[in-house]
């Protein structure tokens, strides 16, 4: 290789320079270097006076003070001064360093040989020679029932790794099949915990509503999960325009006077369903689109969910308020491998 | 150098032989390219990750107990929300450059699988997988899913709403895994969703187990990249068994340095200017709440989109549901697109003659290794199909369309759009090999019209510079696998014959069609044409580089057109134009 010519150094170590074609006009101009030098120590000069921007900003800008910028909205003037001179104090030093390797220092490219990868295959059998020394010392292939019971004994040893995680939950049970929802429980609105009587809700109209007592559920448990599977959608449509519900052949319907009752929760993947088309008695869930059609048994009419929303049978108590005839049919939300 | 560094380095050497490896490796050399910044970019990404992930620890409480918030964020206080998401909120308006932080962070996350995603790309199209790197690809791929999962679990903890529904669906998707599915969920929510555990179990996830992962798969990555020196792409001097670039100390050393800082700072500064998941605004979780347009971060839309696109399968069977619908766009899905990445080394060089034992440090241009470009591009068009399925919501209420109607149009478009794409890559990458044969055999068009004395037009061509030259001629001509014949010419069966001929068969699909580059004969004769031609173009190319200087111009043909009409000629091109029909006159009368 005729670049070995080149070589400066004797060290085997040492990558070969090749002759670069390319002259910067920092090579030849002292001006142009003289001219670099100034740029850059402007540079690493900028970044230490963001330092001292940032610091005066953080004593100084009241933390909630925002300005009302015209298309940009409000801004919090400490966030966006902090982010500005703390990120361009770094930008540019990074800036100045890459400049100063660009522009000053040696530029020639160099030449290095890769070496092959493999062993030699001296050092190959060598290795398999002593791999066999030692396999051979540690008698493992000449002792086969120490050989086994070991292989017995850290086939067996994660065991306990494995045992240590089962109290990470409660087994399943049939906590996915039941909700709160009894026959005669009142159906309350969701934040007020107000009983509701039909006439409360206009034809068309629909209400987010909860089992009456939730909070206390929720209270006692600690936890949020009741809401996460009982919670439901009372929606009033005009008697004539429901196709079907869900009451099995021979039931009355599980409406009352128009005022249907669903579960919030999309059986696709289990998020909570709000948008309602009132001219289509569409609701669609605004996670996957899954689409369902209220007026027809809650029929998914589009998108990836497999099932129909449950419909919670409903009538009125003596005080004429909204109550559950019974829980749900069918698990509420996502699909699970033991449903069925 | 000073006596007292010296006497450090002396003092170091003598416990740990650091002068036997530095001498080796102060000099190594790094060749450089802008596309080899994209997996730099992505380890700088994820050290402001995790320095601003730490300053986040200090203040962020893991806990999913229920408080009331009386911080200074007005709308929301007095309202009941987790300790998780009410400590986010003092971060966000309590602590000065709190927010600066979780943006921050938030926008290296985000910068950080982008950055993975991008020099995954690259490394495919350039075929920088090749042996001996086939163990980066793999710890490439894992460092990929490990930012998927930091990500996800990151974006999870504050426990607000959007966080909240994202963890509702992931519990959905775990449902949805056969067998095991329900008990995964129990033992992940210690109960039922959402139970009231999740946010400290994933919080160990998120900022030691994950971080680890990625530190140790990093760091084995870094270690090889150094061991087998980095790839190059072809040009003068680069061979398969050279590195040219510039040595570490100190060339390497300060721009990769200086990078660092840029990208540092250029996510600072976007973190000071750009709101990223402003969770005051989305309000703590609740199971029954939702927001119209929810979105997950962009590296987990693809994933999102097959969800929101997948027919509604779901299988009843012996008492036992499969939700289709979920499990195989949410797990499947993921599964079968890491595999095949992982398998695409190794089926390559399965099916590549000869490849069994060469060493890939040359990079392909992308043009020459046309299937498998056209495998990026359509895997590509895949993945953005699948994407602007993720955001099917978004688009149709920004542009007014019907939501029905693009997802329809992305169920049926990744079966048809990404094969059409893959077709006219592979057709785009041969017709540019067949342009870089061009180039070779005929130079580089200089756009200079020449007129010979008897009247025929020509273009100057000019001899291709070295460098280019050389790029071109990196090109490896790799015949096919031929098929295997079912029996030897005594009749006996091939072994694993069938095996064989899938293997030729893969072979024949990435390599067939391919241009050949000209013989060394042909490149000669072309050398020789192409000087010709530059020589013969030379008097008239420095004449108009005159005029040019001069600001005039050489040849104006309607000029030329006046000047005839005019009777003005141009003497001595005429007299030699007359005489050369002179001449054939005389040969055909001949």
């Amino acid at each position: 290789m005729s670049q070995i010519e080149n070589q400066e150094h004797s060290s085997e170590y040492a990558p070969v320079p090749i002759p670069h074609s390319e002259v910067r006009r920092s090579d030849v101009s002292p001006k142009q270097a003289k001219y670099q030098q100034r740029l850059i120590s402007l540079l690493f000069g900028l970044s230490m006076l963001c330092a001292v921007i940032f610091v005066v900003a953080y004593v100084q800008i009241p933390i909630d003070e925002t300005v009302s910028i015209p298309f940009l909205g409000t801004w919090s003037k400490m966030n966006t001064i902090l982010g500005l001179s703390f990120g361009l104090g770094s930008f540019f030093i990074g800036a100045g360093v890459i400049q100063w390797a660009k522009q000053l220092m040696s530029h020639r490219e160099m030449v290095q040989d890769r070496h092959p990868l493999r062993s030699p295959d001296d050092a190959r059998e060598d290795a398999i020679a002593q791999f066999q020394q030692g396999a051979q010392e540690s008698t493992f292939a000449t002792q086969p029932i120490l050989r086994r019971s070991l292989i017995g004994a850290m086939a067996l040893f994660p065991i306990p790794l494995v045992m240590l995680l089962r109290d990470l939950g409660p087994l399943p049970g049939d906590k996915l099949f039941n909700t709160m929802w009894r026959p005669g429980m009142r159906v309350v609105m969701d934040v007020t915990s107000a009983p509701i009587r039909p006439s409360d809700i206009p034809i068309g109209g629909i209400v987010s509503a909860m089992p009456d007592g939730l909070p206390e559920v929720q209270e006692h448990d600690g936890n949020l999960n009741e809401r996460a599977k009982s919670v439901v959608l009372l929606v009033r449509l005009n008697p004539d325009d429901i196709v079907s519900q869900q009451n099995p052949e021979g039931e009355a319907s599980w409406d009352y006077e128009g005022v249907l009752c669903f579960s919030k929760i999309c059986p696709h993947v289990g998020c909570p369903i709000a948008l309602y088309e009132q001219r289509t008695h569409h609701l669609l869930c605004p996670c996957h689109q899954s689409t369902f059609d209220l007026a027809d048994s809650g029929r998914v009419v589009f998108g990836p969910a497999a099932r129909d929303l449950p419909q919670l049978p409903i009538t009125v108590d003596k005080d004429g308020y909204i109550i559950a005839r019974n829980g749900f049919a069918e698990p509420v939300g996502p699909s699970f491998w033991e449903r069925a | 150098m000073s006596n007292a560094i010296g006497n450090f380095a002396s003092g170091l050497d003598d416990r740990l032989t650091i002068a036997s490896w530095s001498r080796r490796n102060i000099r190594k050399v790094f060749p450089e390219h802008w596309s080899f910044m994209f997996g730099e970019m992505a380890l700088y990404a994820f050290i402001t990750v995790l320095l601003s992930g730490i300053y986040l620890t200090l203040f962020f409480k893991p806990s999913m107990t229920e408080v009331l918030y009386d911080g200074s964020y007005v709308p929301l206080k007095g309202v009941h929300m987790s300790e998780a998401y009410a400590s986010t909120l003092d971060i966000s308006f309590d602590v000065r450059g709190g927010l600066l932080l979780r943006q921050i962070h938030h926008w290296a996350a985000l910068l950080f699988v982008a950055a993975m995603s991008v020099h995954l790309v690259r490394v495919f199209v350039t075929g920088a997988f090749r042996k001996p790197r086939e163990i980066n690809w793999m710890i490439g791929l894992g460092l990929l899913m490990m930012g998927f999962l930091a990500g996800f679990s990151g974006y999870s903890l504050p426990d607000d709403l959007l966080s909240g529904t994202g963890l509702r669906i992931a519990e959905g998707i775990m449902l949805s895994i056969p067998v095991i599915g329900t008990y995964l969920s129990f033992f992940l929510f210690d109960g039922e969703f959402p139970g009231d555990e999740f946010i400290s179990r994933l919080y160990g996830i998120h900022i030691l187990l994950i971080p680890g992962v990625i530190l140790a798969l990093i760091t084995a990555h870094l270690l090889i990249v150094w061991y087998q020196k980095h790839t190059q792409y072809p040009g003068k001097g680069k061979t398969n068994d050279n590195v040219v670039g510039y040595p570490v100390m100190p060339i390497y050393a300060a721009k990769a340095g200086g990078f660092f800082f840029v990208v540092f700072g250029v996510i600072v500064a976007i973190a000071g200017v750009i709101t990223i998941n402003p969770i005051w605004g989305y309000g703590p979780y609740m199971p029954d709440q939702i927001t119209a347009g929810s979105q997950p971060d962009w590296y987990m839309g693809w994933l999102e989109g097959a969800l929101r696109i997948m027919p509604n399968w779901e299988t009843v069977a012996w008492g036992h549901t499969i939700s289709w619908n979920v499990f195989i766009p949410a797990a499947v899905l993921m599964g079968i697109v890491f595999t095949l990445l992982g398998a695409y080394p190794w089926l390559e060089r399965w099916a590549t003659p000869g490849d069994q034992t060469k060493d890939h440090n040359l990079l392909d241009r992308p043009r020459n290794a046309p299937t498998r470009t056209a495998l990026a591009t359509g895997s590509l068009t895949f993945y953005f199909l699948m994407l602007i399925a993720g955001g099917n919501d978004i688009i149709a209420s920004q542009l007014d369309m019907s939501i029905n109607a693009i997802t329809w149009v992305v169920r049926i478009g990744i079966f048809v759009i990404p094969p059409f794409v893959f077709w006219i890559t592979r057709r785009i990458c041969l017709s540019l090999q067949r342009k870089d044969r061009d180039l070779l055999l005929h130079g580089v068009e200089t756009g200079t019209m020449m007129r010979l004395p008897h009247g025929e037009f020509e273009e100057v061509h000019a001899p291709l510079s070295e460098e280019a030259k050389a790029v071109i001629l990196s090109k490896e001509t790799i015949e096919p696998i031929p098929y295997p014949e079912k029996t030897d010419a005594n009749g006996v069966k091939t072994p694993h014959y069938h095996l064989k001929k899938m293997q030729a068969a893969v072979s024949h699909w990435l390599y067939r069609d391919a241009v050949p580059l000209p013989s060394a004969a042909e490149l000669e004769a072309a050398e020789h044409h192409i000087l010709e031609s530059a020589e013969k173009g030379a008097p008239v190319m420095h004449q108009m580089r005159q005029l040019e200087a001069e600001g005039g111009v050489m040849h104006d043909p309607s000029a030329a057109e006046a000047d005839r009409a005019a009777g003005v000629t141009v003497p001595h091109l005429d007299a030699e134009f007359d005489q050369k029909a002179e001449d054939e006159k005389g040969q055909q009368a001949d």
